[in-house]
């Protein structure tokens, strides 16, 4: 079975070749069923896989698919071969599954559009740039794999590249913003695999793990620190998280399919992959837990501010990457692995959600301010949202509840102030995803024209979302203490961590979450339901005065936006323009004609001497005779 | 000597004997046709011995290297140029198929010439023995002389081939009274025996010099180094321009074996006193190929002048001196034979279209990508190939030489080589520049001419060598481990 | 080294002077009286009829390469005839394969009508 791996990779490049060439001969329909199709294909080959795996030994979970010989140059080698352990296939099963069902919903919500061809061919494509991201079995395949995945959302981000409207500007430029942001992570990844290639001398994988104990432990941290960049990158957490509210500028399946359930989990994957470098290196480790403590922190923050349901979504999701940062910066891998798949259900579902409302709301409405008693209009899609947001909540028995305990559980360990910011970040998650159930859904219509115009989504809309909500609710099974471990199925892949946590404090770290989860709905409730005058809305009025000198920076997304234009983006257009005035047009222009002039009129002299005639020819062959002769003979 | 080991031996020529016998056999089924059919059967019969060749190179590869009548030898060195040359010849008998107008009357007096200059060239990766080189030398000269004139409608053919004729007899006397020379000095026409007289202080040391200079020029005229370049624009403009294709790639890779072979086996201990002469032959080779490529308006010309270019590189390996450089000068040859061949391919299927002149001016390109879009992107790669960009067969080509050469510590050599490489990359993206983004100048009439179809069998050529350049690109080191150098 | 060169170099200098002394010595010694026969063309002391700029056919020229060939082949034949007695089996064949190439040329170049005169 392991060996047909190959199979997961053809079927998403054969659904996008082939919608890209006949595309417009089959239709909507028939592009649809292709594109879901090979994208279900692969969801059954990663399922094989899976249980291709279960079949081996316990510690020896691990097989590599060598495909071809991909670039030997020297000694550097870079094999095209698929790396099969716990870690990937459970990444392929959230890609794929996941995958197939957002593709599956794509059709009716993209039903109609002109460019509905277009649309399918980069969302295969994008799915198999992911699955080249994680199956590969080197750091080579998995740039590229980083890079198509890149470009994909690239091309989805921008994919109204006519559009332009006040909450997001031209929306081709958002898909800019989040190319060029990304590209400085980019450039500390490649510049972690040189280091990787100098320092140890192979960039696959299995063979860095095994050489990794040559390492200095400085060296060890430079790779990591330019990792941890390249995480921050494609991961958006800070200082390099702009990229992603933008990115909601795209259709609604591609916010939830990129830029939540999967490409965005890149930099945790990766992180989890090279997790014996990142032990050797416990300063990189440290700073990774407060970059995505401090992430989680102030994008939910921002999250409580924001008034579009869609942007709400996408700082809710970088605050989520930032627990699985904080996760895998402790070193608890398996927890953040975890973590990423329940919330790649959650929030998958909550997207496609929040793209049911936006499908059914006159002009695409996103603005919660505008909405209120949509449970009357859209009960389906109501509960939906609901289950979504109780998962993101973290309220016991929902999946998110598990996965974001086991963060903290492991977090507490390593260091009190960050757990009491991930605990404050999970009251402030509560607030602000019940706040977004209670504005939309409950409470009175506050725009009639809106409220008039709603309308529940067809079928093809709800029926793979209930999937998703199924998933939300009863994945944190996954990894139930006795019943079903993926904490130990994990380990053959990312090791076991060094920390067990004695069952006392487990429970009681597991009452204090669940406590304040419950309490941060109760806020909610309070201050969008009841309103301030009764009891619980004199309450969470009290804490709401209490953190307002916070709101107006949160507002404004802690001016990060302006920081980078006042700061980096301003002195580099002056110091382009110097450049292309002073430099490029005065200096290097000037220099490179100087050459071509020069060369030309060589050119056109040496041009000369050939006139047709044979002595000519003749004497210029002696006159070289003569000057071989002399310089032997006299030179010799 | 005992005969039976002459005859088992003789493997070694395997490739060679093939296409002798071959010839014969061509020349009797031509006196054997009656009137004038049947020329495309001997273009297919030569097609069958070529492959046949390429078969008996493909069998006795890897054998260890024997010596055959102290004359030649089939090391890897020798079967990697072999292996470029009789790929030329294929892909030369399918280019001049439909070409010549002449081709039904003459075609086996073309083919048996065709087929004696590929033996001739192949004699010379193998020959160990100065009088074999010297015999194999003139063997595929007098063919080509020939065969460059065998457009006989075209003044410019006949021009070319009396111009290669007499500057080639010319070049050939300072070859012949080199090849005295070092016979002199080393007493004895054998490579290796002349190394061991030499190194072990017999012989006449004092002739030695003055015989590595007459030598070069001869290979200098044939690889056409500067200033013995100068019969190359206008035999290659002149020549039908299936033999141009054919004789670019084969000439060079045949003259370069040689050369490879007579320095690094007869006179290595004497590498420090070839070795500058040769390199600043290499830096005129590379600069005046270059600039006066600059300023051609013919594509035949432009791509003659890029030879001369490209051979200057190749001489790069050889003043580096080393193992790894000959098996990288192979690779450079294998590579330039796809590439160029190609090249001339798209500019045959060019003249077609622009009425069956032998050549093409730069300004008709303009805007060929509309017209012709497939033409054009062979054509496009061709040139970004010869220009040397990643991840094309050119580019490794000139990657492994200079290298090589690094290796050595010819450094400021490989810089200039660079720098050339710079140079050159705009002449050739001035042909794509041309096709891509310029509007014909008489759009009207331009278009009004009917598309004529190329042949099936350049067609076939075109797309082989674009295969090639671009797999080649993709898989370097196969192919590199393939070709050997001396000694390896 | 150059020492050795230098004989070469007295002898291309007596090459030039030598000729050119006698020349220039007859120039200023030898009385002269040109007349009407004296300045003709010396031409084995007859006039010549017709032009003197004959073009040969080109077939003289084919027919006098293949005679080359033949005669040079005669000249490799005398040898081996010569040393029939000491050669090896290999040496016959070699020579038995020399011939029938040459007589493979020969049978090409008649079928392709290079000797007949037209």
């Amino acid at each position: 079975m392991l060996e047909l791996a190959w199979l997961i990779l053809v079927f998403p490049a054969l659904g996008a070749l082939v919608n890209l060439f006949v595309g417009d001969r089959l239709g909507e329909r028939g592009i649809h069923v292709v594109a879901s199709g090979m994208v279900v294909l692969s969801f059954v080959v990663s399922l094989g896989l899976f249980f291709g795996l279960a079949g081996l030994d316990e510690h020896h979970r691990t097989a590599t698919v060598h495909l071809w010989d991909w670039i030997t140059v020297g000694s550097f080698h870079a094999p095209a071969a698929l790396l099969i352990d716990p870690l990937s296939v459970t990444m392929a099963l959230v890609v794929t599954g996941v995958g197939a069902l957002i593709h599956i919903y794509a059709g009716g919500y993209m039903h109609g559009e002109q460019n509905f061809q277009r649309f399918f061919v980069y969302l295969n494509f994008f799915i198999l740039a992911m699955l080249v991201l994680i199956l590969s079995n080197n750091f080579v395949g998995m740039f590229v794999g980083w890079e198509g995945v890149g470009l994909a959302s690239y091309l989805l981000i921008g994919f109204y590249f006519d559009r332009h409207d006040e909450s997001y500007g031209h929306y081709a430029d958002a898909g800019k913003k989040a190319f060029l942001v990304n590209r400085i992570g980019d450039f500390g990844m490649l510049l972690a695999v040189f280091l990787i290639w100098t320092s140890v001398g192979s960039v696959v994988f299995e063979e860095v793990h095994h050489g990794a104990g040559a390492l200095t432990a400085g060296a060890a941290t430079a790779i990591c620190l330019l990792l941890l960049l390249a995480a921050t990158g494609k991961s958006a957490q800070l200082p390099l998280f702009v990229w992603l509210p933008d990115a909601m500028a795209g259709p609604t399946p591609v916010s939830a399919l990129i830029h939540a359930a999967t490409m965005v989990t890149a930099g945790i994957y990766m992180v989890a992959r090279t997790h014996f470098l990142w032990e050797l290196a416990p300063v990189a480790g440290g700073l990774a837990a407060w970059v995505g403590g401090l992430t989680a922190l102030m994008a939910a923050t921002i999250a409580l501010t924001q008034v579009d349901l869609k942007k709400i979504l996408a700082y809710s999701t970088i605050s989520q990457l930032g627990y699985m940062m904080l996760g895998v910066g402790v070193g608890a891998y398996a927890f953040a692995i975890f973590h990423l798949v329940t919330h790649a259900f959650f929030k998958a579902l909550l997207f496609l959600a929040a793209g049911n409302v936006m499908h059914g709301l006159p002009g695409g409405e996103l603005d919660i301010r505008k909405m209120g008693n949509l449970r009357a209009k859209m009960p389906t899609t109501f509960w939906l949202f609901l289950i979504g947001a109780s998962a993101l909540a973290g309220l016991p028995i929902f999946s998110g509840f598990f996965s974001k305990d086991g963060i903290l559980l492991h977090v507490a360990n390593f260091n009190i102030p960050l757990y009491l910011i991930g605990l404050f970040t999970a009251l402030l998650t509560a607030i602000y995803s019940f706040r977004a159930v209670f504005m939309a859904f409950l409470g009175e219509a506050r725009d009639q024209h809106v409220h008039d115009h709603a309308h529940e989504s067809p079928a093809v809309m709800t029926r793979p979302l209930w999937v998703l909500a199924f998933l939300a609710v009863v994945g944190g099974a996954l990894n139930l203490p006795v019943l079903l471990t993926m904490e130990h199925y994990l380990e053959a892949a990312v090791g076991a961590p060094a920390f067990h946590p004695n069952v006392t404090m487990e429970f009681v770290l597991l009452a204090v979450s669940a406590v304040v989860a419950v309490a941060g709905v109760g806020l909610a409730y309070g201050r969008y339901v009841k309103g301030p005058s009764t009891g619980v809305g004199r309450i969470s009025g009290g804490v709401a005065r209490l953190v307002s000198p916070l709101e107006l920076v949160a507002r404004n997304k802690w001016y990060v936006d302006e920081f980078y234009a006042a700061w980096i983006v301003g002195p580099l257009l002056g110091l382009s323009v110097w450049f292309n005035q002073v430099v490029d047009q005065g200096v290097v222009d000037r220099a490179v004609n100087l050459v071509g002039q020069v060369s030309l009129s060589l050119g056109g002299n040496l041009r000369k001497m050939h006139n047709g005639l044979v002595p000519t020819y003749a004497l210029s062959l002696f006159c070289g005779v003569v000057a071989l002769l002399l310089w032997f003979v006299i030179g010799g | 000597m005992d005969t039976a080991l002459l005859f088992d031996n003789a493997v070694v020529l395997l490739p060679e004997l093939v296409l002798a016998v071959g010839v014969m056999v061509l020349m009797m089924v031509d006196i054997g046709r009656r009137g004038q059919n049947g020329s495309q059967l001997l273009a297919g019969l030569s097609v069958a011995i070529l492959l046949l060749g390429i078969g008996a190179s493909v069998m006795i590869w890897g054998r260890a290297p024997v010596e055959y009548l102290d004359g030649a030898i089939s090391d890897g060195f020798a079967l990697s140029v072999r292996l470029v040359i009789l790929i030329a010849g294929v892909l030369g008998v399918l280019l001049s198929r439909n070409w010549f107008p002449a081709i039904e009357r003459q075609g086996g007096a073309f083919y048996s010439l065709h087929l004696l200059a590929v033996i001739g060239m192949m004699l010379m990766g193998t020959a160990t023995n100065l009088i074999v080189l010297f015999i194999a030398l003139e063997i595929f000269s007098l063919a080509l002389y020939i065969l460059s004139g065998f457009y006989r409608e075209n003044a410019r053919s006949i021009e070319a081939a009396m111009k290669y004729f007499l500057l080639g007899a010319f070049a050939s006397t300072f070859f012949v009274y080199g090849c005295a020379l070092l016979y002199g000095a080393g007493g004895s026409s054998k490579f290796t025996q002349i190394h061991e007289t030499l190194a072990t202080g017999g012989g006449n040391p004092s002739l030695v010099l003055p015989g590595i200079a007459l030598l070069l020029v001869g290979f200098g005229f044939k690889v056409s180094l500067v200033p013995f370049h100068m019969w190359t624009p206008d035999v290659y403009q002149g020549a039908p321009t299936p033999v141009t294709a054919f004789m670019s790639v084969g000439t060079k890779a045949a003259a370069f074996a040689g050369f490879f072979r007579l320095m690094m086996t007869a006179l290595p201990s004497f590498h420090d006193q070839w070795a500058m002469p040769l390199a600043i032959l290499a830096v005129l080779t590379m600069t005046v190929g270059n600039l006066t490529a600059l300023r051609q308006s013919s594509v035949k010309r432009m791509l003659a002048y890029s030879g001369i270019a490209h051979a200057g590189n190749i001489l790069i390996a050889l003043v580096a001196g080393t193992a790894a450089a000959s098996s990288a000068a192979a690779f450079y040859l294998f590579a330039y034979a796809f590439m160029n061949i190609g090249a001339f391919t798209v500019t045959i299927a060019l003249e077609r279209q622009y009425g069956n002149e032998n050549d093409v001016e730069q300004s008709r390109l303009a805007g060929a990508a509309e017209r012709f879009p497939v033409l054009a992107a062979a054509m496009a790669i061709f040139m970004l190939s010869l220009s040397g960009i990643p991840p094309l067969a050119g580019f490794f080509g000139k990657f492994l030489v200079f290298k090589a050469a690094v290796e050595a510590g010819w450094a400021w050599l490989v810089v200039i080589g660079v720098l050339n490489s710079a140079v050159s990359a705009y002449y050739y993206l001035r042909i794509v520049v041309a096709m891509y983004f310029q509007q014909p100048e008489q759009a009207g009439d331009e278009k009004e001419q009917p598309f004529v179809p190329a042949s099936r069998s350049s067609v076939f050529v075109v797309v082989v060598s674009v295969l090639a350049v671009v797999v080649i690109g993709l898989q370097p080191g196969l192919w590199a481990d393939l070709l050997r150098g001396l000694g390896q | 080294m150059l020492s050795q060169y230098f004989f070469i170099l007295i002898m291309s200098g007596l090459a030039v002077v030598l000729p050119l002394a006698a020349i220039v010595m007859g120039h200023f010694l030898g009385p002269r009286r040109p007349d009407e026969i004296k300045n003709d063309i010396y031409e084995s002391g007859v006039e010549t009829i017709g032009e003197t700029w004959v073009q040969f056919r080109a077939q003289y020229y084919l027919i006098g390469l293949v005679f080359v060939v033949f005669d040079v082949e005669a000249l490799f034949l005398f040898p081996i005839a010569v040393a029939y007695q000491q050669l090896e089996m290999f040496a016959v064949l070699a020579t038995i394969f020399f011939v029938l190439l040459l007589v493979i040329g020969l049978m090409y170049d008649w079928r392709k009508g290079a000797l007949e005169w037209q």
